[in-house]
């Protein structure tokens, strides 16, 4: 299960710099922890980019409502995780 | 990858804290099609907006429209016209549920019995020549009076070319007046005489407008970098148009690709179902559009754009900052 999740958190982490273009980080080198907000710079429209793609990927669809709780890739990855297993 | 506490000492990195969070969803709303005015250049007129859809008369109606904008998403609700304030009862409707601003040419003051923390921005063409030019009549005289040291009103500043070397005795006028002041840029819908701006001229406003928030701080509400991107329609490396406007009315936005925009933004019509295309006149050339709200939120939308370097970062939290002090979400 945990590797499962490791696995989510790689991915998420693979669209978000593909998606925004993030430079000079990779996957596997992305903290998890980190605050997209208040240090990667992200913004509603970004996690809104990024979730379009989680949603084909995954077919979960991500609320709106629940972007200002998702604030590293850790948390996208076990709100995703949450759901495949619901 | 460049980090944002890494681009900011700690008093900027405090101040884009602040604002970081605030995830502002605006949309605009005719309240009325009627004026107690007719200037020209006002692009509500002039491009026949006020002929668009009649206006609902039903309050209820116009309650229950609010609780769907707020279901939308929406938190804050700018009101503009014709002139809110000959429907106070639709203004209230809005102002009980959502932060709201609303847009006047203070002909009509605003109950504060009633409105008592109801952000104004009153509308302001220049000095009494040019007012009594293109407005028909000096409404500032009249507008100061009424909200004569009102700390939840500012002037909406509109320069034109002929306010070139005038701006500060009105800024001054303001500041005596214990008011704020935001300053925009007219875009000439109705071909004015005299009102259309030349490069030159956009120079001189914009130097202009920079020595005034320097040497009225407490009274301009403004940011340099805001003044450069109006003034020059440039904003790292891109131009303003139609193609990279982000205040679209999303129902109408066919774009491809799609630029970086205000999410779900809509202009409503004052019939609570007709939209508009975008937050000024479909008319405008958006090429030459000088919209002060639409290059503000231009730059907001734009912040990843702008983590190039700390100053670049630093213009981007002024703007935000001056946006969110215009419609109170942050104090002045």
């Amino acid at each position: 299960m945990a590797k499962e999740l490791d696995k989510i958190i790689v991915h998420v982490a693979e669209i978000m710099i593909n998606e925004l273009k993030l430079e000079d980080v990779t996957p596997e080198n992305f903290d998890p922890e980190m605050d997209l907000v208040d240090e990667v710079g992200i913004d509603s429209m970004d996690l809104a980019t990024v979730a379009l793609v989680l949603r084909d990927a995954y077919s979960v669809r991500i609320d709106e409502d629940d972007y200002p709780k998702l604030t590293n890739i850790r948390l996208i990855a076990e709100y995703i995780h949450r759901k495949l297993a619901a | 990858m460049k980090l944002v506490s890494h681009l900011l000492d700690d008093e900027w990195y405090a101040r884009y804290k602040r604002i970081s969070r605030l995830n502002i969803r605006s949309s605009i709303y005719d309240v009325t099609n009627r004026c107690n005015l007719r200037c020209k250049g006002c692009f509500f007129f002039s491009s026949d907006e006020h002929k668009a859809a009649p206006e609902e008369m039903d309050l209820t109606k116009w309650e229950r429209f609010v609780h769907k904008e707020i279901d939308r998403g929406v938190n804050l609700a700018i009101l503009i016209g014709g002139e809110p304030t000959l429907c106070l009862d639709r203004v209230e409707a809005f102002y009980k549920r959502v932060s709201t601003f609303c847009a006047t040419n203070g002909l009509i003051k605003l109950p504060r019995d009633r409105f008592p923390d109801l952000m104004v921005g009153i509308s302001l063409w220049g000095d009494e020549t040019d007012e009594k030019t293109l407005r028909g009549k000096d409404a500032f005289s009249i507008s100061s009076k009424h909200y004569e040291g009102d700390p939840y009103a500012y002037y909406l500043y509109t320069l034109t070319p002929k306010q070139i070397g005038k701006t500060e005795r009105v800024i001054q006028k303001i500041a005596d007046a214990g008011l704020k002041v935001h300053l925009q840029l007219l875009s000439n819908d109705e071909g004015v005489d005299g009102f259309s701006w030349t490069p030159a001229e956009l120079v001189d406003i914009r130097a202009e407008m920079d020595a005034m928030l320097d040497a009225y701080p407490r009274t301009v509400v403004s940011s340099k970098y805001y003044h450069e991107v109006i003034c020059t329609g440039r904003m790292q490396g891109q131009r303003f148009g139609w193609q990279a406007c982000p205040s679209v009315t999303i129902t109408q936005d066919n774009r491809d690709p799609q630029p970086r925009r205000l999410t779900n933004f809509i202009r409503w019509a004052s019939d609570l179902e007709t939209t508009h295309r975008c937050c000024t006149s479909e008319t405008r050339d958006c090429a030459t559009c000088k919209d002060g709200a639409a290059h503000m939120s231009w730059v907001m939308v734009n912040k990843r754009a702008h983590m190039n370097s700390s100053k670049d970062l630093q213009n981007w939290i002024e703007v935000y900052e001056m946006f969110a002090k215009l419609y109170q979400f942050i104090p002045w």
